[in-house]
């Protein structure tokens, strides 16, 4: 993956201000930002998803331009193609794991069946050993079982990159590290790109791959 | 006991279209409030929520002075569609929907803004276009709210009686509701009619109340 990041944007949270100003190019298939919280990560790995719009500047994954503010480009969320899992994973609770998964293989106005299935569901289903629990909803299973589901629903739509969000920050320690061996293997079969956020230090060092340093709304530099 | 029965009939036909209207654009104005940002919106909000807190009969005036035969809107209908709606049931309905409105409003608006913003934001990242993330997470949450305070609607339009009279009059058979007959019966000092009509109202008060407790199981049932 080649990502390359430049915006800035200007958020406001009552009396507090704070200036976004990221900038940083990748060509590795694993990147990991690390920073407080409160360096603003989130926001910027939500500009790149296009759930929110910077004020200014440039985004380009893979050689597609998703954001260019002074070409007038904002390609939107649904269209860019990046798997997202967010923090405390998103989990549709009014669906069963299979209605999650399957969420986003059908793209229009209605939900998958309850009993939906393809070939595609039979895999992730298997894959991440979720048969047992197809039919039941977010609230049922375990916390490594929600990682999971929202992992496959991220996954199931073939993105060209993965945008995780605190992966393990919902989970116990034990859990954490279990979770971050069965991530690493993910993502060295799938050969897809990660970028991965997080204040956790042994995140960075576990994880691997190019670690950039984001500080006060703007990214540092490199190493950790 | 037939004319009665007729009011009756009259008042759940009234209602009942009354409800199905508010339901449509509560929903509507109830999601532009709670997600959309736009200036106004707070002039907007007070605007639709203005019936609830004006007297009916004031209401009613407004709607004649609106839909009335020398009124913007109703001498529009007349010249185009040849429509009158004064003194006709039709009128009713609009009396009722307009002084029922609120309650659905303010129902539907609060269950929204209680759907977790990134369940929408995740059904965007997953390809879903806006309509689609409206009818497949967020109208699906926000049921169980907006049903409540259309039955509550429901129950107001029953009671109409204030803006009903203004717009639609009392002719028997035709636009005189229960709420309506009870008071014309009580006023020609027909106590027999009165009571037969006020108990009927009662019943049918509580059947809607017991039926609307079926249809919105509690909160400590509906989450396991």
């Amino acid at each position: 993956m080649t990502i390359s990041v430049k915006i800035r944007k200007s958020l406001r949270a009552g009396p507090r201000s704070f200036e976004l100003d990221a900038q940083f190019e990748s060509a590795s298939k694993r990147v990991v930002i690390y920073g407080a919280s409160g360096a603003g990560k989130s926001q910027m790995l939500k500009a790149i998803a296009g759930l929110s719009k910077p004020d200014s500047g440039l985004i380009e994954l893979d050689g597609q331009t998703l954001f260019d503010s002074s070409a007038g480009i904002d390609v939107p969320a649904r269209k860019r193609r990046v798997g997202y899992l967010f923090q405390d994973y998103a989990l549709f609770p009014h669906l069963n794991v299979r209605q999650n998964i399957a969420f986003g293989l059908q793209r229009g106005l209605w939900n998958p069946s309850a009993k939906a299935d393809s070939e595609a569901l039979r895999y992730w289903l298997q894959a991440f050993e979720l048969d047992a629990v197809a039919h039941q909803t977010p609230d049922q299973l375990s916390g490594g079982q929600r990682q999971r589901v929202a992992l496959a629903r991220a996954l199931i739509a073939e993105p060209s990159a993965l945008l995780l969000d605190e992966p393990f920050a919902a989970l116990d320690p034990s859990l954490r590290v279990r979770m971050r061996a069965e991530l690493d293997a993910l993502q060295r079969r799938l050969d897809i790109p990660m970028l991965l956020i997080t204040h956790d230090p042994d995140d960075a060092s576990t994880f691997g791959g190019e670690v950039l340093t984001m500080t006060d709304g703007a990214v540092a530099g490199e190493g950790a | 006991m037939e004319a009665a029965l007729i009011a009756l009939g009259l008042s759940l036909k009234v209602a009942l279209w009354a409800t199905l209207v508010d339901l449509v654009l509560g929903v509507g104005f109830g999601y532009l409030l709670a997600r959309g940002r736009f200036p106004g919106r707070d002039v907007l909000d007070a605007l639709l929520t203005l019936p609830m807190v004006m007297p009916p009969t004031v209401l009613g005036y407004y709607l004649l002075v609106l839909v009335g035969r020398n009124g913007p809107i109703g001498h529009w209908l007349q010249e185009h569609f040849g429509i009158n709606l004064i003194f006709t049931w039709q009128g009713a309905v609009i009396a009722a929907a307009v002084v029922a409105f609120p309650l659905v409003l303010k129902a539907a608006r609060s269950a929204f803004e209680a759907v977790d913003l990134q369940l929408e934001q995740a059904a965007r990242v997953l390809g879903v276009p806006p309509l689609g993330v409206f009818l497949r997470v967020s109208l699906p949450l926000a049921w169980r709210g907006v049903l409540a305070g259309t039955l509550l609607a429901f129950a107001r339009s029953m009671g109409e009686f204030g803006a009903t009279l203004m717009v639609a009059g009392s002719i028997p058979g035709k636009t005189q509701t229960l709420s309506i007959a009870v008071y014309e019966a009580v006023q020609a000092g027909q106590d027999d009619t009165a009571n037969l009509l006020v108990i009927i109202t009662s019943l049918t008060c509580i059947v809607v109340l017991v039926a609307a407790n079926r249809l919105v199981p509690n909160r400590a049932q509906g989450a396991a």
